[in-house]
C-alpha cells in the first residue's frame, strides 16, 4: 500500500496512533483519580473494568496494536531521518526546534520501557514486593497495592521520571498531530501549540500527584 | 581598501574546504582584513578569494548568481544558520554591518544526503528539480498567451498562491532541517498549485508524485520542528506543509 511507504502516510499513521494513545492516557488518568475517593473508589473502579471480561482483552489488543504501529514507524522514520542528514555542521543553531522535538525517539524509548515496567508492576504484578490482597468486600485491593508501592521512594521516582518523559513527548506530539493531519494554519498554530502543552501538563500533573501525595503522606506519618 | 577607514573590520573565517564530492573536507581558517560594513557577505568572500589567488591558493568555491535575493543560488550556512539568520534575507543580501570587528564566522555548505557537496560551499541541489519534475507543474496545451482575466481567481486564493510561489528554491529549508527534509519546498509548490483553478485538476496525482520523489531523492521526513520556516529567506510558512498533508489525505480519500 502506498500509505505505508509514503513520507506523509506513515506520519499520519504515527499521528493517529499517538493521538489515540493520548486519549487513552487522559481516560486512564481520570480513572486513576478515583484513588482519592479512597479504597472504595479505585477498588470499585477496577472491579467494574475487570467485569467487562472479553472486552478488556479486546481493548488491550487495540492498545497494543496502536503502540506497535506507533513504535514501528517511529523507529523507521527516525532511522531514515538521521540517514538523510548524515554529516553534522561544525556549528548549528536551532531556531524553532525544541529540546522536546529533538528528543522524541528518546522520550519514546523511556515511555516504552516504562510501559513494560508498569504492566509488570500493576497489571501482571510480577515485580518483587507487590502487595496483593482483597478488601472487605472481597474485591482485589488496588488501593493498598498502589499506596504501598508508592511509599517506596525509588518506585515513585520511576513513575515521576516516566511521566516527565511523557510530558516532553506530548508537548511536541499533540500539536504535531494537528499539523500532520493538516488541521493547522498559521492562525491556529500558536493556540494549538499552547493547548498541546497544556494537555501534556495536565497529564503530567494528574499522574504524578498520586505517587507524590502518597510519598508526602508517608513522610509526614 | 585602506586602513584609514576606521569603520572597516578584521574577521576570522572558518570555511569548509572540500576538493570534490568524495574528497574529505575540513574547516580552514582565513583572515578577512579591512572589510567594509557596506560589503555584502559575498563581496567579502570575493575579496578573500582575491587574496587567496594572489597567494596561489585555490579560491573558495561558492554558488551565486543574481546577488539580489531572487535566484536562490547562494547557499551558505553562516554561524550555524542557513543564509546567516537575518529575517527574510538570502546570504547575498546579508551585509557585513551585521558583524563586528574581531568576529569569527563559520561558513559551511548546505548539509543533507540529498545535497552532495560539489566543491567547498557549492552543493548539488538538482534533487529539488527532480521533485518539481515529478509534479510541480500544470499539464495544459500551451498556445498563445491566455487572456489575463480569462479565469477569475478570488483575491484570497491569488494571495495565498503568491505567498507560496515566493519560494526561490534555494534549499535553506533542507539545510536547516534536522531531518534533511525538503517538505517546506515541496509543500510550497503543492499548495500554490492546489489552490488555483488551473492546478486543482491534478492536485491528487501531484501531491503523491512529489512526496514520492522527495523520498526517492533521499530527503528525510518532516517531524514538524518548523526549523525550515525559521531558515527560509522568503518566509515560506509551515501552513503550506499542513496544506500538503491535507492534500495528501484528500488524495487518499478520493
Ligand atoms: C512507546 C514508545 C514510543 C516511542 C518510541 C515513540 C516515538 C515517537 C516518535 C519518534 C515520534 C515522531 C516525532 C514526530 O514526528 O514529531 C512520535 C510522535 C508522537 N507520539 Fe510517540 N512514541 C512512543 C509512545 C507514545 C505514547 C505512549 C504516546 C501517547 C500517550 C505518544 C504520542 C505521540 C504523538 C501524539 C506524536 C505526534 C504524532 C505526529 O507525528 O504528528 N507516543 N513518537
Ligand atoms: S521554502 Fe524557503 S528555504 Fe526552502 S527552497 Fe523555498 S525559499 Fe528556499
Ligand atoms: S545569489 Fe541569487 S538569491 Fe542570492
Amino acid at each position: 500500500m502506498q500509505i505505508l511507504k509514503s513520507a506523509v502516510g506513515r506520519k499520519v499513521l504515527m499521528a493517529i496512533t499517538g493521538q489515540s494513545m493520548v486519549l487513552f492516557a487522559v481516560v486512564h488518568m481520570l480513572g486513576n483519580s478515583s484513588i482519592f475517593v479512597g479504597p472504595d473508589g479505585i477498588n470499585a473502579y477496577a472491579k467494574h473494568l475487570h467485569d467487562l471480561g472479553a472486552l478488556v482483552w479486546l481493548f488491550r489488543a487495540g492498545l497494543f496494536a496502536l503502540a506497535a504501529i506507533h513504535i514501528f514507524y517511529a523507529i523507521q522514520l527516525t532511522l531514515e531521518n538521521s540517514a538523510a542528514n548524515p554529516a553534522g555542521y561544525a556549528v548549528k543553531k536551532q531556531i524553532k526546534a525544541t529540546f522536546a522535538s529533538s528528543t522524541m525517539i528518546w522520550t519514546g524509548v523511556v515511555i516504552m520501557a516504562f510501559i513494560v515496567y508498569h504492566l509488570l508492576h500493576f497489571t501482571a504484578r510480577l515485580t518483587p514486593g507487590v502487595v496483593q490482597g482483597v478488601d472487605a468486600l472481597g474485591r482485589f485491593d488496588v488501593f493498598t497495592m498502589v499506596v504501598s508501592a508508592f511509599k517506596n521512594f525509588g518506585t515513585s521516582a520511576i513513575y515521576v521520571i516516566a511521566m516527565a518523559a511523557l510530558f516532553l513527548h506530548l508537548s511536541h506530539g499533540i500539536q504535531s498531530f494537528f499539523q500532520t493531519m493538516g488541521w493547522n494554519t498559521d492562525k491556529t498554530q500558536c493556540t494549538i501549540s499552547a493547548i498541546g502543552k497544556a494537555v501534556a501538563f495536565i497529564l503530567l500533573a494528574g499522574y504524578v500527584v498520586i505517587p507524590l501525595s502518597i510519598l508526602a503522606s508517608a513522610l509526614i506519618k | 581598501m585602506s586602513d584609514h577607514n576606521s569603520n572597516t573590520m578584521n574577521l576570522t573565517l572558518q570555511v569548509w574546504r572540500q576538493k570534490g564530492p568524495n574528497a574529505p573536507g575540513k574547516l580552514e581558517t582565513y583572515e578577512a582584513k579591512h572589510v567594509s560594513p557596506d560589503m555584502s557577505f559575498l563581496e567579502m568572500l570575493d575579496e578573500v578569494n582575491e587574496t587567496l589567488i594572489k597567494k596561489g591558493v585555490d579560491p573558495i568555491a561558492f554558488d551565486h548568481d543574481c546577488r539580489e535575493g531572487i535566484c536562490g543560488m547562494c547557499s551558505q550556512v553562516v554561524n550555524g544558520v542557513p543564509h546567516g539568520g537575518q529575517d527574510r534575507t538570502t546570504v547575498c543580501q546579508l551585509h557585513m554591518r551585521s558583524f563586528k570587528d574581531g568576529d569569527t564566522i563559520f561558513i559551511e555548505p548546505w548539509r543533507a544526503r540529498a545535497f552532495p557537496v560539489i566543491k567547498d560551499l557549492a552543493v548539488d541541489r538538482s534533487a529539488l528539480d527532480t521533485i518539481i519534475q515529478a509534479g510541480g507543474y500544470v499539464s495544459c496545451h500551451t498556445g498563445g498567451v491566455a487572456d489575463g482575466n480569462a479565469i477569475l481567481i478570488p483575491k484570497p486564493e491569488a494571495d495565498y498562491a503568491m505567498d507560496a510561489a515566493e519560494c526561490i528554491g534555494c534549499g535553506a529549508c533542507v539545510a536547516g532541517c534536522p531531518n534533511g527534509s525538503a517538505m517546506l519546498f515541496t509543500s510550497a509548490k503543492v499548495a500554490q498549485l492546489a489552490v488555483l483553478p488551473q492546478g486543482k485538476a491534478e492536485a491528487a496525482t501531484r501531491v503523491n508524485a512529489m512526496t514520492e520523489a522527495l523520498k526517492e531523492c533521499g530527503f528525510g521526513n518532516c517531524t514538524n520542528h518548523y526549523e525550515c520556516q525559521a531558515s527560509c529567506p522568503k518566509g515560506i510558512n509551515v501552513k503550506f506543509i499542513a496544506k500538503l498533508n491535507r492534500e495528501y489525505l484528500k488524495a487518499i480519500a478520493n
